[in-house]
């Protein structure tokens, strides 16, 4: 594996995504550099997943340039590890969550596993320790707890070794002391296996001890900078072209307001 | 043929040897033998995925609407076109439904309905076919005591294929099933392969449809691969063990109506279902799981709540 390159790992001019002729957002314009941990806010419905679909080649650009790794964004990039929107996995499902992990590695590839048995399963014991899974990784991971499931899904993003992550929501679902868990294990790991993290979440306050950007998806268009920079009253409202303030408290975490009745309408 | 195996008394005994000289001593034994294994194996083999793709329904509708293609086929060709007239209505129909992937969840309506109005066609073919109630028997309810050599030949060609097929697919069909989006971002071409596997599962249906017939196909397909998945939670394990309860159902039910004067797909859908029962029975997969769940949601506060 080339180490990750230095300077920008994502490149977007003037990018704009659509869905057929519905435009999401336009005029984007931004660059990531290796190793950076990224947040992506923004109301729902505001295409932030559409950002992780870009990136990964799953929809084309609908105008502008983007950059991935220092080639086009396509399918099946393996440089880049994924983790949707968390799912529902069906609680009966007859399969250990060791299984999903190998998918990381080899489940791309056409027929059985024949060679590499060995060295596969050292590298996904190597993934699943490194999230600290061991005690359930061979229970099916139906069973498992929210938190649990999201360790293992994080160990098969992680098996495929890749230079950049891209977690969709995965603060989702869980309890407030979990989410700060989970997002401060990804920290660690990207720093860990110097990766480049791009992750979707509603609330920036567990984040915020461990984001370097935030990359603020709302109102057709796109905003990136420091979360000081960003998140603040005269930038969102102008992003939001509507009222909007932050507050703070006592502990520096920052609470948007006004957003959910934009939120109402953009959806609306 | 019924006839020729009551007028003498067959053997049963301890002696196991003599067992087995008296099953294999009719060629037409053999035969349901020889079909009846390498029908199980591609059955077993496939129905592991059509159960962990909850597409057990989509498998029974397609042997459904193999009735109709089977009896329009020997409308219009006699009986050498029932099993062309089968084979090109299961894989049109398992196309359509490959093609509609994850939106065939929940067409539950739809797919009845289609399955239903084949089985009015199926009726119709036999009707303006002369003499056709033993045909309609024979596919509703499988004829595997009926089978010839060349029968023999093609089913176990075909199988040999469907399997070969469901492992040549065997990885990126299971990150496919199991995490769908994740499998698409890696680029693994999970509309085609959906489409694939039921154009695949359409032949493993037709094979099955002369064992067990259309209506019984669940006890072949869908009962071993329901049962080791509560056995087995490694998914290459389980498709050894559903391919192996689908070949020892077919074999029990050969051997015990071999002695008795009933139906085989009486006692292959028999064994299946008390087979299941007791899989529940000793393998409470659902009960275990709650109190693993509690222990992990318990872990898990614990972890939290320690420094």
């Amino acid at each position: 594996m080339a180490p990750p390159a230095a300077g920008p790992v994502i490149v977007a001019d003037d990018l704009a995504a659509a869905y057929g002729n519905r435009l999401i957002w336009q005029h984007a314009n931004f660059t990531v550099d290796a190793g950076e941990f990224v947040a992506v806010l923004g109301p729902n419905g505001s295409g932030k997943s559409t950002l992780l679909r870009l990136l990964l080649g799953l929809l084309p650009p609908a105008a502008g340039s983007l950059q991935v790794l220092g080639k086009r964004p396509h399918r099946g990039n393996a440089d880049i590890a994924y983790v949707p929107q968390r799912r529902n996995i069906d609680r009966d499902l007859p399969v250990r969550g060791r299984d999903f992990v190998h998918l990381g590695i080899d489940g791309s590839r056409w027929g059985v596993a024949l060679g590499h048995a060995a060295s596969n399963h050292r590298r996904v014991d190597e993934a699943i320790r490194s999230v600290e899974a061991q005690a359930y990784a061979d229970r099916p991971i139906g069973h498992l707890s929210g938190g649990e499931q999201q360790r293992l899904l994080l160990a098969q993003a992680l098996a495929g070794k890749p230079q950049m992550l891209l977690l969709d929501e995965p603060l989702a679902s869980l309890d407030l002391r979990n989410q700060i868990v989970i997002a401060e294990l990804v920290a660690e790991l990207a720093r860990a296996n110097r990766l480049t993290v791009l992750l979707i979440a509603h609330d920036i306050n567990p984040l915020l001890p461990i984001v370097d950007r935030v990359l603020y998806v709302a109102h057709g268009g796109v905003a990136i900078g420091k979360p000081a920079e960003v998140i603040t009253t005269e930038q969102l409202s102008r992003l939001y072209d509507a009222p909007i303030e932050v507050l703070h408290d006592s502990h520096g975490h920052m609470f948007v307001v006004g957003l959910e009745a934009e939120s109402a309408h953009h959806d609306g | 043929m019924v006839d020729s195996r009551l007028a003498i008394t067959p053997y049963f005994g301890w002696d196991l040897v003599r067992v087995v000289q008296e099953l294999f001593h009719y060629t037409f034994m053999q035969h349901a033998y020889e079909a009846g294994t390498i029908v199980a194996v591609s059955a077993g083999v496939i129905g592991y995925f059509v159960v962990l793709r909850s597409l057990s329904f989509a498998a029974h509708a397609l042997s459904h609407i193999g009735f109709a293609g089977a009896t329009g086929g020997v409308l219009l060709g006699g009986t050498t076109l029932a099993l062309p007239g089968l084979l090109l209505f299961t894989m049109s129909a398992g196309a359509v439904m490959g093609a509609l992937g994850q939106r065939l969840r929940g067409r539950d309506v739809t797919i009845g309905l289609v399955m239903a109005w084949s089985l009015g066609l199926g009726l119709l073919f036999t009707y303006l076919y002369q003499g056709a109630a033993n045909l309609a028997i024979g596919i509703l309810f499988g004829q595997i005591f009926g089978i010839t050599s060349q029968d023999v030949t093609v089913t176990a060609v075909a199988a040999v294929a469907t399997v070969i097929l469901v492992l040549a697919v065997y990885r990126p069909l299971l990150f496919a099933t199991l995490d769908e989006e994740v499998a698409e971002a890696k680029g693994v071409p999970v509309r085609g392969l959906s489409i694939a596997f039921m154009v695949i599962l359409a032949v493993a249906v037709s094979e099955a449809v002369q064992v067990v017939g259309v209506l019984l196909i669940y006890a072949l397909i869908v009962a071993p691969a329901a049962i080791a998945e509560r056995f087995t939670t490694r998914p290459s394990r389980g498709v050894v063990v559903s391919a192996i309860l689908a070949v020892l159902f077919t074999w029990a039910g050969l051997t015990v109506a071999y002695y008795l004067p009933y139906p085989v797909g009486f006692f292959i859908t028999t064994i299946a279902f008390l087979s299941y029962i007791l899989a529940r029975l000793v393998a409470p997969t659902l009960a275990l799981g709650r109190k693993r769940e509690r222990e992990s949601l318990a872990r898990e506060e614990q972890a939290l709540h320690s420094p």
